[in-house]
């Protein structure tokens, strides 16, 4: 299986918001930088990685059995099959970020990009419910509070996806 | 992940064991249409040791319904946990597929 490099953790720029009060994630922030060749078997194992670091840290147990998951397999799965055109020579970074506010992902590809909203379709409507394809963006902003597409203007200008989720207040909190 | 498949009496039972994901559907595609081909008509997914399925997944189970139907047979889901069941209520595939809550009551079903 080809390998996974990580690198963390490290206090990241920060999200910003306050950390709550009394809570005994005060302050905890945490950073994940994984690069990892296109292939997608290893899909499971990242969002496996990700997923645990994300429980430990206090989020809603279904956040971490399915919104993160999804959303993240969904991303990774489009930056490695249509960004990168499964092409094992390019390689897809992903970008963990989490704070006492939420939950960042950035999923880059070195593909040329996408209009996030003309990308994505209905998949319930009765057209399109017996679709085989055509449900990996909706679920991704159905289950994620926010999904921005952007390109770096640094570097190689790769392909970013952004997926945000907040989460409630820890407990303890004001 | 694995999957397996068993028979009973007329049913061909798969159980997902892990994710059901774009790493491995192909995988189970290609199971349920081997069984198709031996003349199994019959066929029931049961999902109690799953953990999450992607869109890929989705579209395998789709498509593998659609196969299966122009044979003559029968697709079928059993099991589905909460967030599987609010998988397939946001993309409607609750409308598409007849799921029951348990591997018995699918059997039963056919």
């Amino acid at each position: 299986m080809t390998p996974v490099r990580a690198r963390m953790p490290h206090a990241p720029g920060g999200m910003g918001g306050p950390p709550g009060e009394g809570s005994a994630l005060e302050g905890v922030r945490l950073a994940l930088e994984l690069e990892v060749p296109t292939d997608v078997r290893l899909i499971g194992r990242i969002v496996q990685l990700v997923s645990r670091q994300v429980r430990e840290l206090e989020f809603p147990a279904n956040v971490c059995s399915l919104n993160v998951p999804v959303a993240l397999s969904e991303a990774l799965s489009n930056a490695m099959l249509r960004g990168n055109e499964d092409d094992p020579a390019k390689l897809v970074r992903i970008r963990v970020l989490v704070d006492p506010t939420g939950l960042v992902l950035e999923i880059s590809d070195e593909g040329g990009g996408f209009d996030l909203d003309e990308c994505t379709q209905d998949p319930t409507t009765p057209a399109n419910v017996t679709r085989e394809d055509g449900r990996g963006l909706f679920l991704m902003r159905r289950l994620m509070d926010r999904v921005e597409r952007y390109t770096e203007s640094h570097g190689l200008g790769r392909n970013v996806v952004r997926l945000t989720i907040k989460r409630p207040p820890l407990a303890g909190s004001p | 992940m694995s999957f397996t498949m068993t028979k009973h009496v007329t049913v061909v039972v798969v159980d997902v064991d892990g994710q059901l994901i774009v790493g491995n559907r192909q995988e189970l595609k290609q199971k349920v249409l081997d069984e198709l081909e031996k003349g199994e008509r019959k066929f029931l997914i049961d999902f109690a040791r799953t953990g999450y399925i992607d869109s890929s997944g989705l579209g395998v189970l789709v498509s593998l319904s659609k196969k299966i139907r122009e044979q003559g047979g029968e697709l079928r889901l059993a099991n589905l946990n909460d967030d599987l069941k609010t998988l397939f209520e946001l993309t409607k595939l609750d409308t598409l597929f007849q799921i029951a809550d348990s591997r018995e009551r699918g059997l039963e079903s056919f």
